[in-house]
């Protein structure tokens, strides 16, 4: 298989070890006063975005940010819970860069580019020490020195935390760092804008349409380059982990203007969120991987207990240990309950699917802390007190303080949601859509295939292959943001700095403009039955069944046509109510559904052709005989990247994959 | 259940506003409160009306983008949870709720119960923030700091900004607010340089916006989602006395 001549990853040469030191050590730079005068558009501020402005603004770039929230600090890594992870060794047990390296490789089912991921796992030390400066209170021991746990997919601790929200506490360091250039008038924020087109001048990406969301009007905004961090695309299954902003939109627009998508059909199902209650559900909430550090996972073993507990007549604490079903620990001894996301969720859908499901629906399994609570943390607690043959009442009272400091508000959160208390009952969880792999295709400089545009964070094709660890989105965003991009920008912005801004009422300025303004007339000039809500469920219905958990060659097909009619439909009969020209949140809504209803389109093909299982992308017709997935390296060895022709019609370009440094093997975490 | 809602409407921030009646026959106790007004929008928009603007994003309780008042206090009647985390099984069948937007002049309405809070963003800007330059860090073992404070610091940096303070207070001060941004980087070491000029800049940027002052009544403390402790006003005030007698600018 060759590699697209359209795809230029542009890995510099030399072994992996050297690529990245050399790189920086011979990119083209830009002088100080030449930063001053080259204007950089950033799209998004959550952990890649933010990081990434405020980098580039203290190299002295004149820097723009964009969002659609109404501050910088409410982007969605902001809810991002368990920890990020970085090869310092601190725990002495083995971890280096080239292991950080190997489990990301190998957790994506070896369909990341091996440069790019080598290149995160060295640039991961950095980040937490930059973090700390920050004044990221990161967990700590006793001695005043960082605290690590595990995630899924390793054998090492290398994950640090805040207690359950590390997101919060890393997004608020970049939003501040952020605000600072905000006050020395490096950066200058648009919130509550949203970037509704690009404006390309000469075959380069040169500025970006947005539209203020208070007053409806439409802005144009130059730029030497744009950078888009505008998150993943979680939500065109309409009930996701995501927040309810979360949009495909800056990206589906660059990639109609030219940008290739980069494996549109990799998407992460998180095992452990709490289930779906009913269908009002507007949305679902994770609880964090680092649960499994101490939550088993289990179902009944007989399908009659299973029952009763579904018809409310048994509590599951009344199940006897010897008729418990601990199917991870069971399929999967080496790695227990810490196997990785996608190999967890299917092993969930699996029992749930042969009838052990423990809710009304059928669809949960458990997650339970009584046996770390009890004989973990209280026997801790009692050794340490010198109490001799605790009862369980004593060790149950014993434990619970130290499970609280380590989960009170991921358990606060599960109580609120259900009305159920995770310290008396286990949890019921169960798999629901969490993170994109996919995204736009960039190369080792993190720009896409349209030049000067660049891609950072979830909304880029990335380092996880298949599968993501847990872990590394905080990783490989702030990756991207502080120690990336701040490097290989200068080598497009060197050549650009006898290009003087370019007037925003160029031709091209106003041709970009009128594209959206012709969307938003179109939108509101429907003037339907149903509301945008409508729509956007069925789309989510058609998704999770037949682009989900499991998919095969037929649901696949079916959904490309369900998804087509839906689209037709949706322009016939959806209504806008309002006026364009003031703060409209369902004219939002809607603009950004008619978007996930062309990508969902390409997500299907992406996972059609794809005939293999690898990763969160399990395509029933090929598993192994024990249900794990079956990859096929000689056919599919390579990123898949469409280019958009025309709607309904893309063309594939490939990225061959080429491991010199890994040994490809079936993953197993038995 | 059978749920009456009494909303503040209002077009823009020109707009004076009133109260719209609304029923709403078949509410779940398993949905959160914004799923109600999910409910109630896809109502009014299949009856060719207005549906009612509010904020939120995550809804999960984190964002703090989500801001209503419902019967008189910030976020609802739970203790220690966003409107987003409010589920209608707090309330009861036949229950009359009355939602406005926060009120303070420091925060205008945009449309209905949508408030602009950038005001936020610049007493962030004045100085909550650590100067240190990307790249510029040592191993971040080298700086040590006991557990105690870094929990005490991690508690107060857990402030996701909603406002719900603001909004409880008589004298719509942003006290707490303030607080616990200078409490979470003065309990930490990376934040002494700055100690001084951060709380004087950032006081300062506060009574610019339009807060009231504090008199310690407490109800930020009560009503705040995250549970930021007035103790942090407290720590707030010495260091502003300490800064302002002490600081060599």
């Amino acid at each position: 298989m060759a590699t697209s001549p359209k795809l230029d990853a542009k890995i510099p040469e030399g072994p992996l070890q050297e690529k990245w030191t050399k790189f920086r050590s011979t990119v083209p730079l830009v002088n100080p006063a030449n930063k001053r005068n080259l204007e950089i558009i950033v799209v998004g501020s959550g952990l890649a975005g933010s990081s990434a402005a405020a980098s580039l603004a203290e190299l002295g770039y004149k820097v723009k940010v964009f969002c659609f929230q109404d501050s910088a600090r409410r982007a969605h890594s902001i809810a991002a819970q368990g920890g990020i992870n970085a090869a310092k060794n601190y725990q002495n047990d083995g971890d280096s860069v080239y292991r950080l390296f190997y489990d990301t490789i190998k957790g994506g089912d070896y369909r990341a580019r091996e440069a790019n991921v080598y290149r995160l796992a060295e640039v991961s030390a950095n980040i937490i020490d930059q973090c700390v400066a920050q004044g990221v209170p990161f967990a700590r021991e006793y001695g005043g020195y960082l605290s690590n746990r595990s995630f899924g997919g390793t054998q090492v601790q290398r994950t640090f935390y805040a207690a359950g929200q590390t997101g919060q506490q890393l997004l608020l360091g970049a939003y501040s760092a952020l605000m600072r250039q905000v006050a020395l008038g490096q950066v200058k924020m648009y919130t509550r804008h949203e970037m509704l087109n690009i404006v390309m001048i000469d075959g380069k990406c040169r500025g970006i349409i947005a539209r203020n969301l208070i007053t409806g009007e439409l802005e144009r905004h130059f730029g030497h380059a744009v950078i888009l961090a505008s998150g993943g695309y979680g939500n065109v299954f309409y009930l996701s982990t995501n927040a309810m902003g979360s949009n495909a939109t800056a990206i589906w627009k660059a990639h109609k203007k030219g940008a290739f998508f980069g494996n549109p059909c990799f998407t992460q199902i998180h095992p452990t969120c709490i289930p779906v209650s009913g269908e009002h559900q507007s949305k679902l909430t994770l609880m964090s991987e680092s649960l499994r550090n101490d939550g088993r996972i289990w179902v009944p073993k007989k399908l009659e207990d299973a029952k009763a507990i579904r018809e409310g007549r048994l509590n599951p604490n009344d199940i006897k240990e010897e008729d418990r079903d601990y199917y991870l620990e069971r399929r999967y001894p080496a790695f227990g309950n810490l196997v990785p996301r996608d190999v967890a969720s299917r092993a969930a859908k699996e029992r749930c699917d042969a009838g052990f499901g423990v809710n009304a629906t059928g669809e949960a399994v458990f997650l339970d802390f009584a046996y770390n609570l009890k004989y973990k943390y209280g026997m801790m607690e009692a050794n340490k007190r010198g109490i001799k043959n605790p009862t369980e009442q004593q060790l149950k009272e014993l434990g619970r303080p130290i499970v609280e400091e380590k989960y009170g508000n991921l358990f606060d959160m599960y109580k609120q949601i259900t009305g159920v208390d995770p310290y008396e009952n286990p949890m019921m969880i169960y798999p629901a859509v969490h993170y994109t792999m996919g995204g736009l295709w960039v190369d080792y400089h993190l720009m896409t295939t349209v030049p000067g545009l660049y891609a950072l964070g979830e909304a880029n094709f990335s380092d996880h292959g298949a599968n993501r660890l847990g872990a590394s989105a905080l990783m490989q965003g702030l990756a991207d943001g502080y120690f990336i991009i701040p490097y290989t920008i200068g080598a497009y912005l060197s050549n650009e700095i006898k290009t003087k801004p370019i007037s925003t009422n160029h031709e091209a300025f106003v041709q970009a403009e009128n594209e959206v303004k012709d969307q938003i007339n179109k939108l509101m000039n429907v003037k339907g039955k149903h509301s945008v809500d409508h729509f956007h469920k069925k789309l989510g219905k058609i998704m999770w069944n037949k682009c989900g958990m499991a998919r095969n060659a037929k649901g696949l097909q079916e959904a490309i046509e369900e998804i087509r009619s839906l689209r037709e439909e949706f322009w016939k009969d959806v209504k806008v109510p309002g006026s364009d020209k003031e703060f409209n949140p369902e004219l939002e809504k809607a603009g950004r559904v008619a978007d996930f209803l062309e990508l969902g389109e390409l997500m299907c093909i992406d996972a059609l052709h794809r005939n293999e299982s690898c990763g969160g992308h399990f395509r029933e017709e090929y598993q192994t005989e024990d249900g794990e997935a079956l990859r096929d390296d000689a056919n599919f060895s390579y990123v898949a990247a469409w280019e958009f022709k025309e709607l309904g019609k893309w063309e594939l370009h490939k990225e061959e994959l080429k491991f010199e440094n890994i040994k490809v093997a079936q993953r197993s975490y038995k | 259940m059978k749920i009456t809602l009494k909303v503040w409407r209002q077009k823009n921030s020109q707009d004076a506003g009133h109260f719209e009646t609304y029923q709403l026959d078949d509410v779940s106790p398993d949905m959160s409160f914004l799923e109600m007004f999910d409910v109630l929008n896809e109502k009014l928009i299949t009856e060719g009306k207005d549906p009612v603007a509010f904020d939120h994003d995550c809804r999960e309780g984190i964002c703090g983008m989500c801001s209503m008042y419902i019967n008189g206090r910030p976020h609802g009647p739970l203790r220690g949870v966003t409107t987003c985390q409010l589920h209608m099984r707090s309330f009861k069948d036949g229950d009359t709720i009355v939602v406005e937007p926060w009120r303070a002049s420091a925060f205008p309405v945009i449309k209905d119960l949508s408030v602009d809070r950038s005001a936020f963003d610049r007493i962030i800007q004045a100085g909550g923030y650590i100067s240190v330059n990307t790249g510029s860090a040592q191993d971040a073992n080298t700086i040590l700091i006991p557990k105690e404070n870094a929990d005490k610091a991690f508690a107060a940096a857990t402030c996701i900004g909603c406002g719900a303070c603001v909004a409880a207070c008589k004298n719509a001060s942003a006290m707490l607010f303030v607080s616990a941004k200078v409490s979470h980087l003065a309990l930490l070491p990376q934040g002494q340089i700055e100690r001084k000029e951060r709380v004087l800049n950032m006081i300062k940027q506060m009574d610019e916006e339009g807060f009231g002052n504090c008199t310690n009544t407490g109800a930020c403390e009560a009503e705040c989602p995250k549970g930021i402790s007035l103790e942090n006003i407290a720590r707030l005030n010495r260091e502003y006395i300490c800064a302002s007698l002490t600081s060599e600018k």
